[in-house]
């Protein structure tokens, strides 16, 4: 589908020079039982795909990596890398891993530019699967059932498939053109991907469980939630999700003002404020402020360091022990916030008598998403509190031949909500129902 | 500053640095360049009668890795420039440099006349020393030249004679490794009343095949014959061949080191090995001739360390230790350990014991633990000190109590 390439400005990522693959290849030491592997969640023979990129084999490296991460490309751009592969590589007593993304990325590269096929459809099983959500899981999931021969329907409520990939990264971390090109080798597979269809709405659970052998739920999260404070309908007020999605779709987010204020700490409140730097810079407006105001001290925050680093290259603010009160509004737009200092110990508990305000034109919320409780409602399947849908650790819900993978599935605190994960939860409940169908046959 | 000052069979030059006779050495410019950086020496690339004509493309290198030209392989000839050229040039190097040495290599037909002929000529202008090709390879080897007449000891033994019945300057002879045991044509140079011999020339080779037009590399218009090969990859196969030339009896006589040698301390082991001066080509085709600085500079430090006052001394001083299998110690026994500070878990060492040794490497079950060695099964072959990537790391302990000596040898009194 026509999707708008949208940059806002350099990629995150760099692209190796040819001399610095060859030489990034050959150091690696092609470790045995390998501590880059173990540290993926997906698995991937990182030192495999290395040496096939050493020895010019860039179709079997392209492979390698894709046969463990159906997202890899995409991986490639947006993993942690220091917190999993290369803070892993044997190199760190020197300080001096192995670039496993940077090369990973090349190899991926190659595959998307050569329009390589690197998989094919198992033999028809006359097996029907069901996926809900083409993100990460589900992409993953439906990757797997149809390459065991199953026919996979993906339900995608977007116009376009790739989930946050494709609408929730920001443009210079990862281009939506990766995450389609992903799900294009997906529907390449034989996957119909019918997008626009949100289960619920357009399609019933029930028919589903009808007409499908099984179903994986794999809808991931939902809006950010909202503050309950005055002024929060006022315009100039996002969701941060809305706001990035808005960006990268080439959309007109209007005026940002002089000051952007972003609330919250995480991973997502630092992408909404340095796309709001660079969209301000595109605007011409190279001297809006964006400052993130996070209820606990920096220490605390949930973002990884290396996105802090980067909000700071990039020119974002910071004010800690802070909450909202109240948002000021005049002639119907966001005019300024009206702050509550916190709990220095760092409860985020707000302390009476603090007020104070600060001038902002444009608010953007990034406190946490929402869940689609509703959704597994109706399924019947267990949920906690929260919303969070329960599996055991073969991604199975309590309701027979139900399984759910990925950010629908994430407790705060257990499994970290990333890209990776998620597809290789997909992975995991893709085998599972495969296994399901061949030996329980209905 | 040790005295790096050496004479081979004759021959003096300031230090034992020489450039072997090939591209480098093809003309005056060149050798004024390497004399000026500080070469001891110059083997001038071989000369001829008459010129003969070189083809392109002539080289192609062996990367591994990272690493280029760890090894090279060639397809040209002797000198492509007429005789009376090179001679004058050779002349205006010397009246340059009068305290360094100019070897002039030589190669022509299998007639004593011919010989004579090339050598009266060539003593037209001061040189101090000759020699003689009997060892590339290819191309000459086909006119019945280079490594055709190396590759015999009658003929390397009786070309030697005619040269020294011409020459008033010490021979050397130069052989070809393309043979099966270098011993015989080195003591047939002996015989002949050569000098000092010079090895190795290159090994016959062919660099490869291009994967995508199925041509040999390199090719000539599609073409290609088999080169010669060198470089640093050639270097255990030269050591071994001088050693054997230096520890027997029979050859007697001074040794010019060649294969290989990129750096100083390739130089040493060579001089340990019985190399009186070494010889470089692949290095300076790599680097060009400034490396000679850091050589001399590397040699110079190694010598000042340990008190060595001349270079002379050390040359030869491991030949004694390098004997037949039947003569070493089978009671030694010496087991790896593995420095768990040091190691980087990279676990190479596990794989390469498991896989291709002796399964005497453990893995704990936290792989957070370096691996260990289980010192009653390891048979102290080295092989996973080898693969280790950290330098030091494994270290191979000697365990047996180093009081008893029993060889193969007396095992079996009936083995030669
Ligand atoms: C701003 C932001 C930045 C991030 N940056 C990173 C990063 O740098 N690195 C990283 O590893 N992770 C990052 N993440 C996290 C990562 O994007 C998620 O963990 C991952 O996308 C989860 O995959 P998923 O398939 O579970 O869910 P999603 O990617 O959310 O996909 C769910 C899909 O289900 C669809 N859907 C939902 N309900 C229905 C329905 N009823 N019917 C049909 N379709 C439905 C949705 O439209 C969506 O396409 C980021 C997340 C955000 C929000
Ligand atoms: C391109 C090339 C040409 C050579 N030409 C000659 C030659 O004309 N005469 C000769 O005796 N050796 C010749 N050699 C062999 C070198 O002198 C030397 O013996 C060999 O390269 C090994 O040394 P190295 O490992 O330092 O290169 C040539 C080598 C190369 C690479
Ligand atoms: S740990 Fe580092 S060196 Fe070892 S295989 Fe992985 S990337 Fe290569
Ligand atoms: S020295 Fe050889 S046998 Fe001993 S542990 Fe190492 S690899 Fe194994
Ligand atoms: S090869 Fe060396 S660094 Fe690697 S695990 Fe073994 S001892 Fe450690």
């Amino acid at each position: 589908m026509d999707f708008p390439s949208v940059s806002l400005g350099p990629p995150i990522a760099k692209r190796l020079s040819r001399l610095d693959v060859q030489i990034e290849a050959n150091r690696c030491l092609n470790c045995y039982d390998a501590p880059c592997t173990r540290a993926c969640p997906t698995a991937i023979d990182v030192p495999r795909f290395i040496g096939r990129i050493a020895t010019g084999d860039l179709a079997g490296s392209a492979r390698t990596i894709m046969d463990a991460n159906p997202v890899g490309a995409s991986c490639a751009r947006v993993c942690p890398t220091d917190q999993l592969c290369e803070g892993a590589c044997v190199y760190n007593a020197d300080e001096n891993p192995i670039r496993i993304g940077d090369l990973q990325r090349f190899a991926t590269d190659w595959a998307i530019r050569e329009n390589a096929v690197l998989f094919t459809a198992g033999p028809p099983t006359g097996k029907r699967v069901a996926v809900i959500g083409s993100g990460p899981a589900g992409l993953a999931a439906a990757r797997e059932l149809a390459r065991a021969g199953h026919a996979v329907t993906i339900f995608e409520r977007d116009p376009a498939p790739g989930g946050l990939d494709t609408y929730g990264i920001v443009p210079f971390r990862l281009p939506a053109e990766i995450a389609l090109w992903e799900a294009e080798q997906v529907r390449a597979l034989g996957v119909e991907i019918r997008t626009g269809v949100a289960v619920g709405r357009d399609v019933e659970p029930a028919t589903l469980l009808a007409e499908y052998d099984a179903v994986m739920i794999a809808i991931g999260m939902g809006a950010v939630p909202r503050l309950g404070i005055e002024g929060e309908d006022a315009a100039g007020v996002w969701d941060a999700l809305d706001f990035i999605r808005v960006a990268k779709c080439g959309g007109d987010v209007g005026t940002l003002g002089e000051r952007v204020a972003v609330i919250g700490g995480g991973n997502t409140a630092i992408d909404a404020a340095t796309c709001s730097r660079r969209l301000a810079l595109r605007q011409a407006q190279g001297d809006t402020s964006v400052t993130m105001y996070y209820r606990r001290g920096a220490e605390r925050m949930t973002a990884y360091d290396f996105e802090i680093e980067f909000a700071q290259v990039e020119g974002v603010e910071f004010r800690t022990f802070v909450v909202p009160k109240r948002i000021l509004v005049e002639n119907g737009r966001v005019a300024g916030l009206e702050l509550l200092a916190t709990d220095p110990a760092g409860s985020a508990r707000p302390l009476a008598g603090t007020e104070c305000v600060v001038a902002a034109d444009t608010v953007i919320l990034a406190i946490g998403q929402q869940r689609h409780v509703a959704l597994l409602d109706a399924f019947g399947v267990m949920h906690d509190v929260n919303g969070i849908a329960t599996v055991d650790e073969t991604m199975r819900t309590n309701v027979p031949r139900v399984y759910a993978a990925g950010d629908c599935t994430f407790q705060p605190g257990g499994i970290d909500a990333m890209v990776v994960e998620a597809a290789q939860r997909g992975k995991v409940a893709a085998r599972n129902i495969d296994l399901l169908l061949r030996t329980e046959p209905r | 500053m040790a005295d790096l000052s050496i004479d081979l069979g004759g021959i003096r030059s300031p230090n034992p640095f020489w450039l072997a006779s090939a591209p480098p050495t093809n003309s005056g410019y060149q050798v004024m360049r390497a004399f000026a950086a500080g070469w001891g020496g110059a083997v001038w690339k071989t000369l001829a009668l008459e010129p003969i004509v070189n083809v392109t493309s002539r080289f192609a290198g062996q990367n591994i890795g990272s690493y280029r030209m760890a090894g090279m392989n060639n397809i040209e000839l002797i000198t492509d420039r007429p005789l009376d050229e090179n001679l004058r040039e050779i002349a205006e190097c010397k009246a340059a440099y009068p305290d360094r040495a100019i070897i002039v290599s030589l190669m022509t037909e299998c007639t004593r006349e011919s010989w004579h002929e090339l050598v009266r000529r060539c003593e037209t202008v001061p040189v101090d020393g000759f020699e003689l090709n009997f060892g590339c390879p290819h191309g000459m080897s086909e006119r019945g030249q280079g490594a055709a007449v190396g590759q015999d000891p009658e003929l390397v033994e009786l070309i030697t004679r005619w040269v020294k019945e011409a020459a008033h300057v010490p021979v050397i002879v130069k052989l070809t490794p393309n043979i099966t045991d270098i011993r015989y044509t080195a003591r047939a140079a002996a015989k002949g009343g050569a000098d000092a011999i010079s090895l190795i020339n290159t090994l016959n080779s062919l660099m490869g095949v291009d994967l995508d037009t199925w041509l040999p590399i390199p090719h000539v218009d599609g073409k290609s014959s088999h080169g010669g090969f060198c470089g640093p990859s050639v270097k255990p196969i030269a050591l071994n061949m001088v050693g054997a030339c230096a520890k027997d009896a029979q050859v007697g006589i001074p040794i010019s080191g060649i294969g290989g040698i990129a750096d100083w301390r390739d130089a040493v082991e060579f001089m340990l090995m019985g190399s009186t001066s070494v010889q470089v080509c692949t290095a300076v085709m790599h680097h060009g001739f400034r490396i000679v600085a850091d050589m001399i500079d590397g040699l110079n430090n190694y010598l000042d360390a340990r008190g060595i006052a001349s270079v002379r001394e050390i040359v030869g001083k491991t030949v004694p230790r390098f004997v037949d299998w039947n003569d070493l110690n089978l009671d030694y026994k010496v087991v790896a350990r593995i420095d768990p500070e040091s190691c980087i878990r990279c676990n190479k060492c596990y794989i390469a014991c498991e896989d291709a040794a002796h399964q005497c490497i453990d893995r704990p079950a936290d792989p957070r633990l370096a691996p260990v060695v289980d010192e009653e099964h390891c048979v102290g072959c080295n092989l996973c000190q080898m693969v280790c990537p950290v330098v030091d790391c494994i270290e191979m302990v000697r365990v047996d109590a180093g009081d008893t000596v029993h060889t193969w040898r007396e095992k079996l009194p009936s083995v030669p």
